[in-house]
């Protein structure tokens, strides 16, 4: 079966429900796969753990949640633990190297780079660090192609933010690709 | 030319498929996890030429809905287990006085406040008995966000064709997961509108059954003038306790819906031909079970669905067809059992039902329906 479950992590107000919705209209629409984006969340807007989830399919989709994570991104230590226990056997985890220092045991790909300060220092703006954690899911995942991704992306921000969110992607492409050799 | 598609959440596709069937009033007090079904109506009604309107508090919204419905609009409020509460008196009065209006429910945990951003089913016996009396019930439980959309375009037609409140019941998975959504061109999805009348306004009656189960409605300002009132009444509208009236009205009331049950329900059976283990699932807890289901078939277990996409009424008398022939029936749902009752009540203990029950805000998940496929003997 095609089905390719990933998971979007961290405290609630990083933005990560956007960057699963952006992975998923990118798959939708632009990729032409079949894809279903759900999220949970606690009542609280800002801090504690959230997630949100994305199934990319070649055909329909029936159970919208995660099974078996074939890739998770850890944007906290919280959400690390909470949410790593069903990543799949061969899996991939993308996390924050300066937020996340315990990763859990396993037979799972690690891919770790400084995701916030990346968004912060280099690209000049902490708000883009979803957009920084996606460019890099969408490299280390190869579910959908790096020009229809950065299309979702740039049809799903404002438009003064083009060229910071587009500079936001791609750095997180490069940087993912650079940290997993 | 392609069709419109567009990357939607559940809440926004019911927005959108109000407004495909021509709503142009609605009503409503925001609460999560429904909010977003009023936040599109509050952006796109006044491009229409529509009303939007946030009254004080859920009853006030119900209210609201009611004498917009009255003034001739298809009329639209969406709202949560606890919202649901507060217009359950009202829902009684659209019921009696039969007014065309939809309400959409978008089912969190509870009772009470219970748990605002949980998943919960838990809402499906309050559309049918959550206001008291004998009144008609329709209730529509989509599972996808196109669905979602479609099911709000029947529920306005149902509503207008049986003069009569109608709810869509998505979970909060449903309501909140985004997917694909390919919008019907105008004129591809048929749009029913209430009947008008066709007498002269002097001698209109609004109940006046000459006409069949379900009268003419006319819109307040258009020159009818007539009677409204939560009280038995006579076709005129006027308020009675006349014992030939009461009798009669109560019956047709329901019987316009029951009696045509068959035009409303609506479900889905998948792979249940030669099942000899059937699910009975609705919204997300489908998809669940449709991924159990094909698991199932994978490992030798003659596992099917019936999905349920009408609630109310519901399809009892293929459920107990069906009941001759399987081994046992599973009823996953997020609540103690609630549908699982309707379904025992159906099967006449042919098969054994047996049931899944999730009140802790997490979706029933396909390997806890496996597990108990296997404890079918």
């Amino acid at each position: 079966m095609s089905r390719y479950e990933l998971r979007f992590s961290g405290a609630g107000g990083q933005g990560l429900i956007t960057a699963g919705i952006i992975m998923a209209k990118a798959a939708s629409i632009y990729e032409g796969k079949e894809a279903v984006q759900s999220q949970s969340y606690g009542p609280e807007a800002r801090g504690g753990a959230s997630k949100s989830e994305v199934i990319i399919s070649e055909g329909p989709i029936d159970y919208p949640k995660v099974t078996k994570c074939d890739a998770l991104l850890a944007m906290t230590q919280e959400a690390c633990n909470k949410y790593s226990d069903d990543l799949k056997e061969g899996g991939i985890l993308l996390y924050d190297t300066d937020l996340v220092s315990k990763l859990p045991e396993g037979n799972y790909k690690r891919v770790g780079f400084n995701i916030i300060n990346t968004a912060k220092n280099e690209v000049g703006r902490e708000i883009v660090a979803n957009i920084v954690a996606l460019g890099a899911m969408v490299a280390l995942t190869g579910q959908i192609s790096k020009e229809n991704a950065e299309k979702a992306v740039l049809s799903s921000v404002p438009e003064a933010f083009l060229e910071l969110n587009k500079k936001a992607f791609n750095m997180g492409y490069e940087k993912a690709l650079a940290a997993q050799k | 030319m392609a069709k419109k598609v567009a990357f939607l959440q559940g809440n926004e596709a019911a927005a959108q498929g109000a407004l495909y069937a021509g709503c142009k009033f609605f009503a409503g007090y925001p609460i999560t996890p429904s909010t977003e079904v009023a936040e599109v109506m509050s952006v796109e009604l006044p491009k229409i030429g529509g009303k939007f309107i946030q009254m004080e508090d859920e009853i006030g919204a119900m209210a609201a809905l009611l004498g917009g419905a009255l003034g001739g609009a298809k009329a639209l409020t969406s709202t949560s287990g606890p919202g649901l509460s507060l217009k359950q008196e009202l829902i009684g009065y659209g019921c009696i006085a039969e007014i065309p209006c939809v309400i959409i429910n978008v089912m969190r945990g509870g009772p009470s406040t219970g748990m605002p951003t949980g998943p919960s089913q838990s809402d499906i016996m309050s559309a049918k008995w959550g206001t008291h009396g004998d009144h008609p019930a329709i209730c529509l439980v989509p599972a996808s966000v196109q669905e979602l959309f479609e099911e709000t375009v029947r529920a306005f037609n149902l509503a207008e064709k049986y003069r009569t409140p109608v709810m869509v019941m998505p979970d909060e998975i449903v309501g909140h997961m985004r997917e694909r959504v390919v919008f019907p061109e105008p004129g591809e999805l048929e749009v029913i509108d209430r009947a008008a009348p066709t007498v002269e306004p002097a001698q209109y009656k609004p109940y006046d059954t000459s006409f069949g189960d379900v009268p003419p409605l006319a819109a307040f300002g258009s020159g009818y003038k007539f009677h409204v009132t939560g009280l038995n009444k006579l076709p005129d509208g006027f308020p009675t306790t006349k014992a030939e009236y009461v009798q009669a009205e109560e019956e047709r009331q329901v019987r316009k819906v029951e009696g045509n049950a068959d035009d409303i329900m609506k479900w889905e059976e998948y792979k249940c031909d030669d099942a000899e283990i059937i699910i009975v699932a609705f919204g997300s807890t489908s998809r669940s079970a449709r991924f159990a289901v094909d698991q199932a078939r994978e490992q030798g277990i003659k596992a099917g669905l019936f999905r349920l996409i009408t609630f109310w009424p519901f399809p009892e008398k293929r459920i107990l067809e069906l009941s001759k022939k399987v081994k046992a029936f599973i009823t996953p749902e997020m609540n103690l059992g609630m549908a699982t009752g309707v379904v025992k009540a159906a099967v006449e203990g042919n098969a054994p039902v047996l049931g899944i029950f999730r009140v802790d805000g997490e979706p029933i998940n396909p390997g806890q329906i496996l597990d108990k496929m296997k404890e079918v003997k």
